[in-house]
């Protein structure tokens, strides 16, 4: 028998759209529906209707094939709406593959939700029983994992408390601990990580890497790059229902990083450009990664450039060129001029008519994770400015690997620099 | 939807595939949930009166109430024959088992889209969820049937021999509602309208089941139409079973005739589930 356990071939899944209006289809539609327009039903029915089908619907997977291996620990990675969640239901049985087929060999135990079937009134103690059972656990293995997982959610002292009465980070831990007990062969989970407070999220990543280190095989979905890559070896890249990249997860999330973004430009067209501007004339403002990609995303433990491409139709003095990088809030974390450095000032005192790009390097682990905001300025200092636009490119920062990433919180602060720190002990 | 296979190595292999038109019905599944199918019923039974004042009395307050609406409106009022039973004992021996149904027809009926983020994001055999609703109302008609038991006593009504029938008549009950349910559970996942038939149909069905008057007034050649309806069948037997009335000159047609159309609609409701279920994540 070969170490495949999980194969999947050519799978695709089609959705209708407007799924969300037909969801409360009423019984009149589709009578008066059946009664008013026979023609329109047949025709859907027959062959010829395949037109109107690509209209109506989508596919949120189309001819995925993949194989993953027993023990292997495989990350799913997408932006929205590429297809993972899709793809872990499919997986795990809870809906199916318009086309396609999956094999599987073991258990199958799905988390794409953490206390689902949870109820309310129930205590503590009720819950962990229910859950379980709905995520598949014998009653015997549920009551010997009983202490464990109380042990583990930390809620001993409410554990005969309804669960209405927990506070929202006492529920998901006492979720996420039943969760988390689960020994199906093959597990499947979905963004689960991503509750919490910082403390219990690192317990639960802590609980993921016992579990990829017993030797279960694992899909690991999630939007987080940094537990991407501490827990699995190997992932694949969703893009558009489409399986476009499959390598070690290094690569594959440095792929996903800088793939199919072609958005990291502002270009500027004639119309858009003030007179007053004259002669100065902006062409584009480019956010480029270290490899010199044009990219809306960069990580902030590389370093990467912003260059401003422009036209000179008369000479200028004094001009200097430059850059307001600004976040989401509004907050300024620097301004710079191509013409900061005095020598290089003077040297362009008067810069002659050509085509022109200033380019600076923004060093590696300067910014935090977020979006921001980039805004070009030219001018002669007190004497004239010729163009600018405070909001003319927006770009997001991916933390994977900055410093302090073993805590999944949210750093304050606009910067996010790699210090260096001496711990001495003083006696 | 899907296969399961075992291999010597006890390894479960799972075949996951595009299906369509009718499927198997896999009652072994069932079996294989069998655990979850007990968790979810003791949760609907843990559930139901948290939070209320009087708790498990509802169980009781229900029937005995429309007990006594029914006495009297139909008893005293109308003076409609109980067939030598007190009118109070006639009607609440009908209530029991007519409540149990319509009890057991309504939440099944909702199953799907009150369960329905259990349904978007996990896998078990969707036919799990009504079998679990309509178990759960027997609880309430074990409660109700001791006080029946009482008034019984209090009437000094003894149970005749054939009261070990009831079972089976029990069966007949919840096997209609689990059969109508099954086929209101699953267009209710696509059609939100079947909220607002329940209530309806479950009003007019009270009207054609013999709950409130006594099946004698239905003249003889409409017997066999009114079998049609099985909960009319479930009523006699009941009565029959404890009370000692007549069950009727064609006991055995008619009652085949219940137990027919019965299992005509559950076996369709399964057939029609199972058809459904594999859209229900997509759509519910």
């Amino acid at each position: 028998m070969s170490d495949v356990v999980v194969r999947v071939e050519n799978m695709s899944k089609k959705y209708r759209i407007g799924v969300a209006p037909e969801k409360y289809a009423t019984l009149r539609d589709a009578i008066v529906e059946t009664l008013s327009s026979p023609l329109r039903r047949i025709q859907k029915s027959l062959p010829a209707g395949k037109e109107a089908d690509s209209v109506d619907t989508i596919w949120a997977l189309k001819d995925i094939s993949f194989e993953v291996e027993r023990g292997q620990v495989l990350g799913v990675i997408g932006r929205n709406g590429a297809g993972k969640s899709t793809l872990l239901k499919v997986l795990s049985r809870i809906t199916e593959p318009t086309e396609g087929h999956v094999r599987i060999h073991g258990r199958v135990g799905s988390l794409l939700e953490v206390g689902t079937g949870f109820h309310p009134e129930l205590t503590g103690r009720e819950n962990i029983y229910l859950n379980g059972a709905i995520l598949g656990m014998k009653r015997a293995l549920i009551e010997r994992k009983f202490d464990e997982i109380v042990d583990f959610s930390g809620v001993e002292k409410f554990i005969d408390t309804p669960v209405k009465r927990y506070s929202s980070g006492m529920y998901l831990r006492l979720a996420f601990s039943v969760a988390a007990h689960l020994e199906p062969e093959i597990l499947v989970v979905d963004e689960v990580l991503a509750v919490g407070d910082a403390e219990f999220q690192r317990k639960c990543l802590g609980k993921m890497s016992d579990v990829a280190q017993e030797g279960r095989t694992v899909l690991f979905v999630s939007h987080d790059m940094s537990a991407i890559s501490r827990l699995t070896e190997e992932t694949i890249v969703l893009e558009k229902g489409k399986l476009a990249y499959r390598a070690p997860t290094q690569e594959a999330v440095d792929y996903y990083l800088s793939s199919g973004f072609k958005t990291g430009e502002r270009v500027w067209t004639a119309e858009e450009i003030p007179t007053q501007a004259a002669p100065f004339r902006p062409l584009a403002l480019r956010v480029k990664n270290h490899q010199g990609d044009v990219v809306d995303l960069v990580r902030s433990t590389q370093p990467f450039s912003i260059e401003i491409e422009y036209r000179l139709v008369e000479p200028i003095q004094a001009l200097r060129v430059g850059l307001y990088l600004r976040n989401m809030r509004g907050a300024y974390v620097f301004t710079a001029f191509d013409t900061d450095n005095p020598e290089q000032y003077k040297a362009m005192a008067t810069r002659p008519p050509d085509h022109y790009v200033s380019r600076c390097v923004v060093p590696a682990d300067i910014l935090n994770e977020g979006r921001y905001a980039l805004g070009i300025n030219a001018s002669a200092y007190r004497v004239k400015r010729y163009f600018q636009d405070l909001r003319a490119l927006v770009f997001n920062v991916d933390g994977t690997d900055a410093p302090g990433k073993q805590w999944a919180e949210r750093r304050r602060g606009v910067t996010r620099p790699r210090l260096d720190w001496e711990i001495n002990q003083i006696r | 939807m899907t296969e399961l296979t075992h291999q010597a190595t006890q390894e479960e292999i799972i075949d996951i595939r595009p299906t369509s038109g009718w499927s198997a019905l896999k009652l072994g599944d069932l079996w294989r949930y069998r655990e979850l199918m007990f968790f979810l019923t003791w949760r609907d039974i843990k559930v139901r009166y948290k939070q209320t004042l009087l708790g498990a009395a509802w169980a009781v307050i229900r029937p005995l109430v429309t007990m006594v609406v029914f006495t009297l409106i139909f008893g005293r009022v109308a003076k409609l024959d109980s067939e030598g039973v007190p009118y109070q004992l006639f009607s609440f021996t009908a209530l029991l088992p007519w409540q149990l149904f319509s009890k057991a027809l309504g939440d099944t009926s909702k199953s799907m889209v009150s369960n329905r983020n259990m349904i978007t994001k996990i896998y078990f055999p969707r036919l799990v969820i009504p079998f679990s609703s309509v178990i759960s109302g027997l609880v309430d008609f074990g409660i109700a049937f001791v006080i029946l038991l009482g008034m019984m006593v209090y009437y000094g009504v003894k149970p005749t021999s054939a009261i070990w029938t009831l079972p089976l008549f029990l069966m007949l009950a919840l096997l209609t509602a689990l059969g109508v349910g099954l086929w209101f559970s699953a267009l209710n996942v696509q059609f939100r309208d079947v909220g607002y038939i329940i209530p309806f149909l479950t009003q007019v069905w009270l009207y054609a089941t013999p709950v409130a008057y006594s099946s004698q007034i239905v003249s003889p050649q409409w017997q066999i139409i009114y079998a049609l309806n099985p909960m009319a069948g479930v009523v006699q037997g009941f009565r029959w079973a404890l009370l000692g009335t007549e069950l009727g000159a064609d006991a055995s047609t008619t009652l085949s005739v219940s137990i027919l159309i019965s299992i005509v609609i559950l076996v369709s409701g399964l057939f029609y589930f199972r058809r459904m279920e594999r859209t229900f994540a997509d759509v519910v």
